[in-house]
């Protein structure tokens, strides 16, 4: 059988950001012992970004220049995902440029379950990209509204060019139930956190670990670096000392990120392969109700394979926010006056959104075959030569080159975030498309600042609990 | 060989409303006002009328779809009415269709008539236009004052001009609407505005302020049309005809190509191509007595002159601060106070426009009056600078 391993690794952390101390300054009438745990800041998601969207971003950020097309399975892993009964990792599959034969589906249902889909793919047959996508929701004033972040990482698991090689796992199954969250239900309950450290962490995941480390023929010692996600702080180190582990415990990542759900083990892992050297070993636990413990070694590839951003690029791309009452709304927590212009509806028509799904999904533009016009969208005629679209090429927009051509804040139109930014994108292949312009910080934008293409709700329909999805720009930098 | 419509076509009589927040009516009764004023004006009875062309942009708040609310409002038995909506240009386009039926000799007298109840939403400002299930699924949902806002950038960029400039320029037109508004009775706003409060106003989409963008109001305005020998048959003497009616619609080439360079409004440098051809008119700024221009925002009206030649490319925003088209400059534009002042009701605005030149020329404008105008042109834009409809008449005297 073909050996599989990871051979490319890819991040997303939201721009958005905000202090704990503004959170727990918020609270500080009702809780004023949470200022004690507000250090650093944390990542938080726009209104227009969810698990579906952070995924096609670390997905893309994996890929980077090589396309989707040979991938045969994509497996989504969250704790957030948006649709109960709508596969989430098809729609993901779809924005990436997967192939239509790829396998899609989604992994939920534990803070294991990034790590669980991982070690199903490396121990399957075929190219798979796991995505671990998630963006945890706790009430306000809770410990973990500070200790909770949003993120995605995507590994692909491929036969050629492998980075990183598995040569050890090891699960255990055990319901230890540190917290949980009913079907349906917003956010999690939690069982005392001592009880946690010390019967669940400190049992159950040297446990794994040392079943992992027998499976690979190896000691505590031979490895290098010791990944292992927790919502509690010092978790890791705590285990780690326990197993009596002298290498490097890698970031949490509390600082500009926070936990990220099920998505964290492979932030973390993405986090580290980015600084690994060949030959490291890496130890990477993944806990919830028992744990996964897979232990992986660096190859020589690991020189080549840097995503575009990663973790370290998307922690630098900070958009620094100051307002509580904006995560707040932004997670749902508040019911704002939105006016009148708010209560139209929202519908999608499913008929006509599946008839343009590949110019929507793909964000596909037509290149006339007889003038070279390339446009979006696609209409029954080219819009200069007239020649009828059948024949038209498909060329995706999404990596292509971008500026800004003209754009202004719209602060009358109902938007979550406003203003809303609207403005015509001029493509490097001549395309021009008028766009929403997401994450603008407070210097604006203007004509000619680089633009990318990202993969954002385009629009929430609040009556149905429907998404619509759509491709946005943002500035390359945050600024 | 087409010969167009140049002359063929008079304006028997026109009626306008009263516009502005009109909280004690309706659509219907909006349309009352001015069909009444226009049948007193041309003379006729009801059922002289042979068919009738209803401008209502927004069914969604209004009076619901088809010609039937307007023949039921004005009891218009037994002829063709039809509907028509072209967005902003709504009003040219049914004057264009009456005007069409009597040049082609369908009929001999024909109604257009626009009306528009934009006060019955619950909200200031316009409601959002479903734009269509396909276009829902890409097209950013902003407002139109954010579609007319991105002229600026490039207007700037194309001819150097700074930030201030061109906000001094925008702010000098509606503070020459505002005071033309003074002398408009029928007018939503006749309240002078100091350049200071304009220039200082919040802002509603850079660098468009509230005072940059017009009134959201209600109202109605109606021509009755026939041929010049009816209307003489009819005891008419001074005529106003219509020299042409042109208009024109974005396919897609500003919005999907890199033609488009963002300065200019490229449906109505077609439409005034056309028009002015139409009229036999070589050299707009002198043969052009007056504008009533879509002023819906301030910079619109900045570019709509040199869209229509009556600034030189670049030259608009030194015209505007000169006092061009003030109403005692050179080319008074607005008179009535525009969009900005007079209102704009939107399926009402394009007949509107054509009442004031009508009034103009006839010498009934009161204190607005100017001297001796002889040839007046309106322009109607719907839709935003780089997608909508064009919509231009020119009237003259006969």
């Amino acid at each position: 059988m073909t050996e599989l391993g990871i051979a490319r690794f890819g991040a997303y952390v939201p721009r958005l950001r905000i202090d704990r101390a503004v959170i727990a300054e918020a609270h500080k009438w009702m809780a004023p012992g949470l200022r004690g745990q507000a250090k650093g800041s944390r990542a938080f998601t726009s209104w227009d970004e969810d698990v579906i969207t952070m995924a096609v971003e670390a997905a893309r950020d994996a890929l980077g220049a090589a396309d989707a097309s040979g991938v045969k399975a994509v497996r989504l892993a969250s704790t957030s995902l948006p649709y109960a009964d709508l596969l989430n990792a098809a729609i993901v599959s779809r924005a990436i440029g997967a192939p239509a034969d790829v396998a899609s589906s989604d992994a939920a249902g534990s803070q294991r379950a990034g790590t669980s889909a991982l070690l199903q793919a490396l121990k399957g047959s075929e190219p798979t990209l796991v995505i671990g996508s998630d963006n945890p929701s706790a009430k306000p004033a809770s410990i973990q509204e500070l200790s909770f972040g949003a993120g995605a990482a995507a590994l692909l698991v491929s036969d050629v060019d492998i980075v990183a090689r598995l040569v050890g796992s090891a699960t255990v199954n055990d319901v230890f139930v540190d917290h949980f969250r009913a079907a349906g239900a917003e956010t999690d309950y939690l069982w005392e956190e001592r009880w946690v450290r010390e019967q669940g962490y400190a049992r159950i995941v040297p446990a794994a670990v040392n079943a992992a480390l027998a499976d690979a023929q190896l000691a505590i010692g031979d490895i290098q670096h010791f990944v292992m996600p927790s919502y509690l702080k010092g978790a890791a180190d705590a285990v780690a000392k326990a197993l009596k582990f002298t290498g490097s415990v890698s970031s949490g990542l509390e600082d500009g990120v926070g936990y990220a759900g099920a998505a964290h083990a492979l932030l973390i892992l993405a986090a580290t392969l980015e600084a690994a050297a060949p030959g490291d070993h890496i130890l990477l636990i993944g806990f919830g109700q028992g744990a996964d413990a897979l232990i992986f070694q660096v190859t020589p590839a690991i020189a080549a394979a840097k995503p575009a951003r990663g973790v370290s690029g998307a922690m630098a791309d900070a958009l620094a926010t100051d307002s509580y009452l904006r995560l707040l709304s932004f997670y749902d927590g508040i019911d704002a006056e939105w006016g009148m212009r708010s209560e139209r509806s929202g519908k999608t028509a499913l008929t006509e959104q599946y008839r343009s799904r590949d110019q929507m999904d793909s964000f596909n533009a037509g290149k006339c075959g007889d003038c070279g016009t390339v446009q979006f969208p696609q209409l029954q005629y080219c819009v200069r030569c007239h020649a009828p679209s059948e024949a038209f090429e498909q060329l995706s927009l999404r990596d292509t080159p971008a500026t800004v051509l003209t754009s202004t804040a719209d602060w009358l139109s109902f938007h979550l975030s406003p203003p809303l930014w609207v403005g015509f994108v001029e493509f490097e292949n001549g395309a021009r498309v008028l766009m929403e312009m997401v994450d603008i910080g407070e210097s604006g934008i203007d004509t000619g600042t680089p633009l990318r293409m990202v993969y954002r709700i385009k629009e929430k329909d609040r009556q149905r609990g429907y998404n619509r999805y759509f491709w946005k720009s943002t500035p390359l930098i945050a600024a | 060989m087409a010969t167009g419509i140049k002359d063929k076509v008079a304006i028997l009589g026109m009626g306008c409303s009263k516009f502005g927040e009109r909280w004690d009516a309706g659509s219907p009764e909006l349309m009352k006002e001015s069909f009444e004023e226009a049948l007193a004006d041309a003379g006729i009875q009801r059922n002289q009328i042979e068919a009738a062309w209803f401008g209502c942009w927004g069914d969604g708040i209004n009076v619901g779809n088809s010609s039937i609310p307007a023949a039921m409002a004005l009891r218009l038995e037994g002829i063709p009415v039809s509907r028509v909506e072209n967005m902003c240009a709504t009003g040219t386009e049914a004057l264009r269709g009456a005007a069409y039926a009597v040049a082609s000799g369908a009929v001999d007298i024909a109604l257009a008539i626009g009306s528009e109840k934009l006060k019955d939403t619950g909200f200031g400002g316009l409601p959002p236009p479903f734009k269509g299930t396909f276009n829902d699924l890409w097209l950013p949902m902003s407002s139109a004052p954010a579609g007319f806002a991105q002229l600026a950038p490039y207007y700037r960029a194309k001819y150097g001009t700074s930030k201030e400039d061109l906000k001094r320029a925008i702010s000098h037109v509606s503070w020459k609407s505002h005071q033309n508004g003074v002398h408009s009775p029928k007018a939503h706003f006749q309240k002078a505005v100091t350049m200071e409060t304009i220039m200082n106003a919040p802002m509603i989409s850079d660098p468009l302020g509230l005072f940059d963008c017009s009134g959201v109001s209600d109202g109605s305005a109606c021509a009755i049309v026939t041929t010049p020998q009816i209307a003489r048959a009819l005891g008419k003497t001074d005529l106003v005809t219509i020299k042409a009616l042109q208009l024109s619609t974005s396919s897609g080439r500003e919005t999907q190509t890199n033609d488009w360079d963002g300065s200019y409004v490229a449906t109505t440098r077609n439409a005034a191509a056309r028009a002015y051809k139409e009229a036999g008119i070589d050299d707009p700024k002198t043969q052009i007595s007056l504008t009533e221009v879509h002023d819906c925002f301030s910079i619109t009206e900045l570019v709509t002159m040199e869209d229509l030649g009556l600034s030189e490319d670049g030259r608009a925003v030194f015209d505007i601060l000169d006092g061009k088209f003030d109403r005692d400059g050179a080319l008074p534009c607005q008179i009535d106070g525009g969009l900005k002042c007079f209102g704009h009701p939107i399926g009402a605005s394009g007949l509107r426009m054509a009442y004031e030149v009508y009034s103009q020329l006839l010498g009934r404008a009161g204190q607005r009056q100017l001297r001796n105008p002889s040839v007046g042109l309106t322009h109607n834009l719907g839709g935003v600078p780089y997608q909508g409809v064009a919509a231009i008449s020119i009237l003259g005297l006969h």
